[in-house]
């Protein structure tokens, strides 16, 4: 299968719906002539023009608002925030506008957008332009969370988003945009609400996101070589969660390490494992829940210090061996 | 309405039928609102209301220059004059009111946010200026989908000071959207004067900013608010974009349901109840006080009738709690 990147595999997601649909759009800063800042829709403009493809000031919470309304009005648009951060001033209108203003309307209102943010670290962006905030929209009924790990779910993913009728926030990392890997021609979706069995093993279940998906597998790699299966889940969706298959998961291995970039507290990886602690699987474990995430701090500058803030290939190696040899 | 000759129109502008068919409505609005008041200290409702005793002259100004049902309604929180002159239906209006299953929203959204997506009502808005950026996305629709609507969105003079006001004009005027943006400025936000709140004479003065046409008019004369949203119509509807219109009024009433209204003086609110926009309009059709009052009286029945349709509705049923949190 032909081999493209990341930041290809959304383009061509966003390329094919706006072909096929009038009513797909997208709306950011700098998206057109500049082609947005990590280049996602590079080229877009000259297809579609500037009335699809709506280079905006730099006015996050219009952006997010501009989505809510022509969603709410018979469209589809695509947002995008250059840097996840940026969200933070377009809370009001993801959050207390876009996620609630159906069931407000006692379900006879639909809001048919996905919201595009640029996040992680590992750029040396530092502190404001490199956060994971997707537990901030996990806890918000109504939205829906989307971080997709692979070039392939890119735009599978982006594709299922743009044709949920509920707002999504797609979370993307910037360290995989020029991942490169098979991605279909053709138009397919990638189901949202699909954890996703990414490697099979039988001495610990590992529950992955976005790059930290990517730098399970290579751990896996490395301790298949001592003998330490890793089985490897995706959820892909954060909300809504499909947690049955970690549930399996954890009855046949007994042991779970979640790892995330996030900061650890309040983040993501909590909720898995209180799942896993309410669910049938509790009775199986044979060792704590473990989870391994960013460190409790903001993104530091320093090449160094920054990639000591979150979770590498080494970290998760030397977590998991502790945990599939009983030491914790 | 465009009248041929005007000296038999009311004001200039309306047939006398429109003209009693609008004042029919303010009177509609008061008396759903000392109602809502009413049921209220009565302990009959839950939660909160926005009461816009007052102002109703606004709403019928208004939504009368426009094409409601056509034309996309944003409102405000204080909203229910609104909702009614743009055609809603009070008996469902009032089961929502009441947080009844046969309410405009099922009883899930409340004063605060009665919309009526099928007729293009947006809904009302719980957090100031947060229809403005909507509001956005609204005129980009209707550019995309090239028909002749406009978008009303409604705001108050407290949220012309949020940054949503900003980044909303600034977008609109752009691009210049089908939007006309109506600050309806009854003098206060909660308790903050506007003349604290704002270091220039008029919120329209903010519309240079944007370089795009403000005005602003006495909100409690019907005419006049009709004639400057009129204007704005010809002006947004033809393309040119958006237009701010400021009006002004003055609520009556507290914020809401408990406001000791420490922050204005008796004299003030009496100042303006004299100001009253229903016997001023009533005056300019020609109605004698009594006219008035029959009328009002048919208003009470009908609030009456609705009241009973809201206590003869059903509540929602607790197994579909979750119903359309997600689509």
């Amino acid at each position: 299968m032909r081999e493209i990147t990341y930041v290809e595999a959304l383009r061509e997601a966003m390329r094919m719906a706006m072909e096929k649909d009038p009513s797909v759009f997208v709306i950011g800063e700098d998206i057109g002539i500049y082609g947005g800042a990590f280049g996602a829709t590079a080229g877009l403009l000259d297809q579609f023009g500037p009335e699809r493809i709506i280079d905006t000031p730099i006015s996050e919470a219009g952006i997010a608002g501009a989505c809510v309304g022509a969603a709410l009005t018979g469209m589809r648009p695509i947002g995008e925030m250059q840097f996840s951060d940026f969200v933070v001033l377009a809370m009001e209108q993801l959050t207390l506008q876009g996620a609630k203003v159906r069931f407000m309307f006692g379900g006879k209102a639909k809001v048919p957008m996905v919201m595009r943010l640029a996040g992680g670290s590992g750029t040396g962006a530092a502190a404001q332009h490199s956060a994971s905030l997707e537990a901030w929209f996990v806890h918000v009924p109504g939205l829906k969370v989307v971080m997709p790990s692979s070039p392939e779910e890119a735009k599978g993913l982006l594709l299922a988003s743009i044709y949920d009728d509920n707002p999504v926030i797609f979370l993307e990392h910037k360290l995989l945009y020029k991942m490169k890997g098979p991605v279909p021609e053709e138009w397919y979706t990638t189901p949202l609400g699909k954890t996703k069995l990414v490697r099979a093993g039988k001495h610990l279940t590992v529950v992955a996101t976005s790059i930290e998906v990517v730098r399970t597998q290579q751990a896996a790699e490395i301790l298949a070589k001592e003998g330490i299966e890793l089985e490897i889940l995706d959820p892909r969706t954060l909300r809504p969660l499909d947690m049955e298959p970690i549930i399996q998961s954890v009855i046949k291995t007994g042991k779970l390490l979640i790892v995330h970039e996030a900061v650890k507290m309040g983040g993501f990886g909590g909720e898995v494992a209180a799942q896993i602690a309410e669910s049938k699987a509790f009775d199986y474990l044979d060792a704590p829940i473990r989870r391994l995430a960013g460190l409790d701090m903001p993104i530091p500058y320093n090449r160094n210090l920054e990639a000591h803030a979150v979770p590498q290939v080494d970290d998760i190696v030397a977590e998991a061996r502790k945990l599939a040899q009983g030491v914790y | 309405m465009t009248p041929k000759n005007n000296e038999k129109m009311i004001g200039g502008v309306y047939s006398r039928e429109k003209a009693l068919e609008l004042l029919d409505t303010m009177l509609l609005v008061r008396s759903f609102e000392e109602n809502a008041e009413e049921m209220f200290a009565m302990g009959k409702v839950h939660g909160t209301m926005h009461l816009s005793i007052g102002q109703e002259g606004v709403a019928v100004g208004t939504a009368s220059a426009l094409r409601p049902g056509h034309d996309y309604l944003l409102n405000v929180h204080r909203g229910h004059g609104h909702f009614l002159a743009w055609g809603g239906d009070v008996n469902r209006m009032m089961a929502e009111f009441t947080g009844k299953e046969t309410g405009y929203c099922r009883g899930r959204g409340g004063s605060m946010h009665i919309a009526d997506v099928e007729s293009n009502n947006l809904g009302a808005q719980g957090i100031v200026g947060g229809n403005m950026p909507i509001s956005v996305g609204v005129g980009l629709s209707i550019k995309a989908h090239k028909t002749d609507q406009i978008a009303l969105c409604i705001f108050g003079d407290g949220a012309s000071n949020e940054g949503a006001f900003h980044e909303s004009l600034n977008m609109a005027s752009i691009w210049k959207l089908p939007v006309i943006y109506l600050c309806e400025n009854n003098a206060y936000g909660m308790s903050m004067a506007i003349k604290k709140a704002i270091n220039v004479e008029k919120i329209s003065d903010r519309a240079c900013a944007y370089g795009i046409p403000g005005v602003t008019v006495d909100g409690n004369d019907v005419v006049a608010v009709y004639k400057a949203i009129k204007a704005a119509d010809e002006y947004t509807r033809s393309g040119k974009g958006p237009y701010l219109v400021e009006v002004e009024t003055y609520r009556w009433k507290g914020h809401s349901k408990s406001d000791k209204q420490a922050y204005r003086t008796r004299d003030e609110v009496k100042e303006w109840m004299a100001k009253d926009p229903i016997p001023r309009f009533a005056k300019l059709i020609g109605l004698s006080e009594d006219e008035v009052e029959e009328r009002r009286l048919l208003a009470r029945e009908t609030i009456k009738k609705a009241v009973a349709f809201a206590e003869a509705s059903p509540e929602p049923d607790v197994k579909d709690i979750l119903e359309g949190v997600y689509a």
